[in-house]
């Protein structure tokens, strides 16, 4: 396969105009430059008019640059690349969905707001929460949002001193950016020889506990484990009067398997495109509705869903509300995919999920733990992690090398170096629905790599070989910015 | 039903035992009392047929009024653009629809060179160096200006003009009062514009906020505002629909140092509100403070031109709590979309959408203040969308009740008894005579009781 | 094996000083430039500012990491090296002679709490 040159865009040169799109004009044009004067635009903005088929051609062979889930196992650890339902796109350009005006009158929604009101329910259940907020447009601004509500119950109860948040070393960068942007500071506490909180530290961390908003907690965390002291690890949390995050980004290991409300928590964000199957979209749109205890009910951000006899209406004000953390009411488009998802799995299926992902991966880890370096032999969920220590001190391979050789073999590399406390990590999620076959295949392209890695490390370390490019010059791209044409 | 497992639990149970392990001591790990045994009324235990599965959503679909049955006027934030066909079967793609954040280069050039193309009609369109590869939204990309132009100023305190988009200023509220800042707004004058004064205390201000065409249509001077934005010492943020800047001077060469805005007016369809795609363009000068992703060119080992993630070192993966904003993702997908919009439409395509919007707008207006029934809040020039107050005694909520059975979704109806009407290129003559005649009509009616 | 000299005193947040007089020249150590890797970005507080002992008197960015450099010594920042912004590989190449920025010191004495070439050598080696 040939991957075809596309120069940027906007460089290329066309001649056909745009118009074919917008209907003939039935009324005279205003005269822009005299109807808007000084604020008008001088001359024309610097676009090209390019002809569909242009464009058709372009963005097709852009896509072939790309690996997509349908393209082959994707085992990014942490970002959980399961199958994106097609069925579940139809349902979200149902003109009924996808044509709705969130101005609209509540009379003339009633579909979005019962699927809302529906989903909320759904996830309360799933997660052992009490009400959901469906305003958070990402993990990581679920994460802000989550911690709001913490930071408001504090301030309501006049406890104000509160402005810690614990955070395990092992956590996602987001956990300590977003405690960072509600103006909290960030007490970082370690992680045992087993990958778990370490519990004299946080006791530590918690101290007379007069400064402790709350704790933030991935379990399973970044490495895969389960941490078995959760009840133990929250319940210190509230003994010192602080509230329990837990980092649902990867709930897909656990779910209906075990529920964070049950574990002490008091409020959850979801990855909806992580554990309910939506897609990423190159980076986006996710979404990252938030999950609360109903402590924390009186601080909701607006607008949210209520049901008085038969209808739906939408809620625009309470007294204590967070206020809002985005335009409108959420990403409705994505919470009909999360929607389809659920209904096509039922309870059933959704427990059968966290097992399937937690049986794969163990699997493919059972396989791999004796070519690569292991961090911890503590047992590990939906994910694991291996490393090239071993291969970098003999053969001078590292983890880069080893994932762009990955791509040779037909893979999409698992999530490199990271966490950051294991060097050299390689985190593999193969999630739930890859097929034994799919997961044999990628076992025996990492043992072939590690072989390589002994025999041929040259051929190793100049991965990949197929590609449209390789290894591209960083150093280059940030020293001497281009970031347009 | 497997749900979408390609395993059931007799091939998952073979599986594990050739490697030694026992299907049900997976979860272990999970203490005894916390295993979940439980029903609830709202899920149901087995899974749903595919065709059940789009049954039921099609069925909670029929139960909205939608933009396609009726003729919708509501904008405030939320525009019906036509998006032609190409783009949605371009992004349905499963090379750009399945895969994840760039983060392996090798075989990410597509979203990479999407991204890059997204930044460089940004910043065409807006007259600015240059773009992030997009955020959330409009509401939150104002936001995190906010917050951009505090860290930069070392100050504490922003000032919003009254014409910004309401959920655009509650949304700063939330984000400025989580970290113990301030919002200041300002007024409008007849003409609908931010008036022009000082904020008291001036110097204390980190940023001056501006939205054009403001939330009321009206167009803002952005040219002025930047300028006493800057004699104050504070940065000047504008933000500035995309459609609009076919038309309107670009706020790049208005001295304008910070603009956002919501994407989804490119073609995106409403989608009740979401999910959109947020921009943020800057200065050179500012490039190190903004937040969110950022692609740039670089060369690849053999000197070919390829595209990268840079300039991350501001970023939540690499800072941690020192980061310049938690914000680890962005809006790819829609990105891509709005820069296939703007590929499909081009400079001609793109200025006649403007163009025949603001005509027909004009029209409507003309046409809705001849019945005697209403008169423009402002006076000065509006793009797209306009608001109207009754003249006389007529309740709004009543004739958009009454629009509802002529098919029409009415324009919204603003505190102070104002209606704010958005019209697009989509409408056509005839139904904007419906429109008035469905409004006349009604009128008509509540004269005669 | 990182290079040390004898005519510097070093933070342990691994920053160099020179004294001239009563201006302290600082830069960053060849150690910490060699674990930060190629250097894209260097930006430096401006002349004028005041500074207490760890305040950031400016960042360094490379492609993987981005950290802040700490003032080791207080008082007036004198100079600033502005052609750090254009260059900042300066520093990966020259460690030694480029220097970040002079701070006119405001207690001298401060100067005996800097570790000297040995005391540095035995941190880097624990840290590494």
């Amino acid at each position: 396969m040939m991957y075809k040159d596309t120069p940027v865009i906007v460089t290329q040169k066309g001649e056909v105009e745009g118009q074919r799109m917008v209907p003939k004009a039935e009324l005279p044009h205003v005269d822009a430059a005299a109807y808007y004067g000084d604020a008008s635009r001088p001359g024309k903005a610097p676009l090209p008019n390019l002809a569909e088929i242009t464009v058709l051609r372009h963005y097709t062979n852009l896509s072939l640059k790309n690996y997509g889930v349908e393209n082959g196992t994707y085992p990014l650890g942490s970002c959980t690349m399961k199958y994106n339902p097609k069925i579940n796109e139809d349902a979200a350009s149902l003109t009924g969905f996808a044509q709705t005006h969130p101005l609209q009158p509540d009379s003339t929604i009633q579909g979005n707001l019962e699927l809302l009101w529906d989903l909320e329910k759904q996830l309360s259940f799933i997660c052992g929460m009490d009400r959901f907020t469906f305003q958070p447009a990402a993990g990581a601004h679920g994460e802000m949002t989550g911690l709001l509500l913490i930071k408001a119950y504090h301030e309501k109860r006049g406890d104000t001193d509160r402005n810690v948040m614990i955070v395990p070393d092992s956590a996602h960068g987001t956990n300590p950016a977003s405690a960072m942007m509600v103006g909290y500071k960030v007490r970082e506490v370690k992680s045992n020889e087993r990958g778990m909180v370490d519990l004299a530290a946080l006791k530590a961390a918690i101290g007379d506990g007069k400064d402790i908003a709350g704790l933030m907690l991935t379990n399973p965390s970044t490495l895969g484990i389960f941490d078995e002291n959760v009840i133990e690890i929250t319940k210190m949390v509230h003994e010192a009067g602080g509230l329990n995050y837990y980092d649902g980004a990867n709930l897909n290991a656990i779910m209906m398997q075990v529920r964070p409300g049950d574990m002490g928590f008091d409020v959850v964000h979801l990855n909806v495109h992580k554990t309910f199957s939506t897609p990423h979209g190159g980076g986006g749109p996710g979404a990252g509705p938030v999950g609360l205890k109903n402590i924390l009910a009186p601080f909701l951000p607006v607008p949210f869903v209520e049901k008085q006899d038969d209808q739906f209406r939408l809620v625009h004000e309470t007294e204590d509300t967070i206020g809002k953390v985005r335009g409108f009411i959420g990403s409705f488009g994505i919470f009909v995919r999360t929607y389809a998802y659920i209904l096509a799995n039922g309870q059933d299926g959704l427990k059968a999920v966290s097992e399937g992902a937690v049986a794969n991966s163990t699997y493919m880890f059972e396989k791999l733990k004796n070519d690569y370096k292991v961090p911890t032999s503590t047992k590990t969920m939906h994910e694991f992690i291996i490393t090239s220590e071993v291969l970098k001190s003999k053969y001078g391979v590292n983890t880069m090398d080893v994932a762009k050789r990955l791509i040779d073999y037909g893979f999409h590399p698992p999530t490199v170096y990271f966490p950051l406390i294991v060097p050299e990590a390689m985190m593999v999620e193969p999630t739930e629905t890859e097929t034994r076959e799919d997961l044999d295949q990628l076992i025996d392209a990492f043992k072939k790599i590690a072989e390589e890695a002994a025999t041929e490390p040259d051929l190793v370390k100049g991965a990949p070989h197929n590609t449209p490019i390789a290894r591209p010059n960083e150093t280059q791209a940030a020293r001497n910015p281009v970031l347009k044409a | 039903m497997n749900g979408y497992l390609p395993q059931d639990r007799a091939s998952r149970q073979a599986m594990l035992e050739s490697v030694g392990i026992s299907l049900d001591r997976l979860f272990d790990m999970v203490p005894d009392q916390l295993r979940f045994e439980g029903e609830s009324d709202h899920l149901q235990k087995e899974g749903y047929a595919e065709y059940e599965v789009i049954r039921a959503l099609d069925a909670l679909a029929s139960k909205n009024v939608d933009s396609k049955r009726f003729d919708s006027y509501l904008g405030g934030g939320i525009y019906d653009h036509y998006q032609p066909a190409a783009v949605r079967h371009l992004t349905q793609r499963q090379e750009f629809l399945t895969a994840y954040t760039p983060y392996q280069a090798e075989i990410s050039q597509g979203t990479m060179q999407a991204i890059f193309e997204w930044q460089s009609y940004i910043c065409r369109l807006t007259g600015l160096d240059v773009s992030n590869a997009s955020m959330y939204d409009g509401a939150s990309s104002a936001a995190e200006a906010m917050l951009m132009a505090c860290r930069t100023k070392k100050r504490s305190r922003v000032f919003v003009s009254e014409g910004v988009n309401p959920e655009i200023v509650k949304t700063i509220r939330t984000y400025l009062h989580a970290v113990g800042f301030e919002v200041v707004l300002g007024a409008l004058d007849k003409n609908g514009q931010t008036e022009s004064f000082l904020p008291a205390e001036e110097d204390e201000y980190a940023a001056w906020l501006i939205q054009s065409p403001n939330y009321y249509g009206i167009v803002e001077d952005l040219t002025g505002f930047a300028e006493k934005a800057h004699a104050s010492g504070a940065l000047a943020v504008a933000s500035c629909d995309l459609i609009s800047l076919a038309l309107l001077k670009p706020p790049g060469e208005c001295g304008i140092d910070i603009a956002v805005g919501d994407g989804q007016s490119l073609g995106l369809p409403q989608n009740f509100g979401g999910p959109t795609v947020g921009y943020m363009a800057t200065t050179n000068e500012l490039l190190r403070r903004m937040p969110g992703r950022i692609c740039g060119e670089t060369v690849d080992r053999d000197g070919k031109r390829c595209y990268v993630l840079t300039i991350q070192a501001r970023e939540q993966h690499i800072r941690r709590e020192k980061a310049t904003s938690n914000i680890c993702s962005n809006q790819a997908l829609l990105a891509t979309s709005a820069t296939i919009y703007l590929a499909m439409m081009g400079e001609s395509g793109l200025r006649e959408v403007a163009l025949q919007s603001q005509s027909k707008a004009m029209y409507l207006l003309g046409k809705l203040v001849e019945t005697g029934l209403f008169e423009p809040v402002f006076k000065g020039a509006f793009f797209r969308e306009f608001a109207l107050r009754p003249v006389k005694d007529l309740d709004l909520v009543a004739l958009n009740k009454a629009l509802l059975d002529d098919g029409i979704l009415g324009g919204y109806v603003l505190p102070g008894n104002m209606w704010l009407i958005a019209v697009t290129e989509k409408k056509t003559l005839a139904q904007l005579d419906r429109f008035i005649a469905a409004v006349t009509r009604f009128a008509g009616k509540e004269v005669a009781k | 094996m990182s290079e040390l000299r004898d005519d510097v005193k070093y933070a342990k947040s691994h920053e160099w000083v020179k004294v001239e007089g009563d201006i302290a020249v600082i830069g960053l150590t060849d150690y910490a430039q060699d674990q930060m890797g190629d250097l894209v970005f260097a930006e430096v507080v401006p002349a004028g500012t005041t500074v207490a002992v760890e305040d950031s008197i400016g960042s360094v960015e490379s492609v993987k990491m981005a950290s802040d450099v700490y003032a080791p010594v207080a008082g007036e920042v004198v100079e600033a090296n502005d052609t750090l912004e254009d260059a900042p590989e300066q520093i990966n190449e020259t460690p030694y002679d480029t220097w970040l920025v002079k701070i006119r010191l405001s207690d001298p004495a401060e100067l005996d709490q800097l570790l000297d070439k040995e005391g540095y050598a035995a941190l880097i080696a624990e840290e590494s």
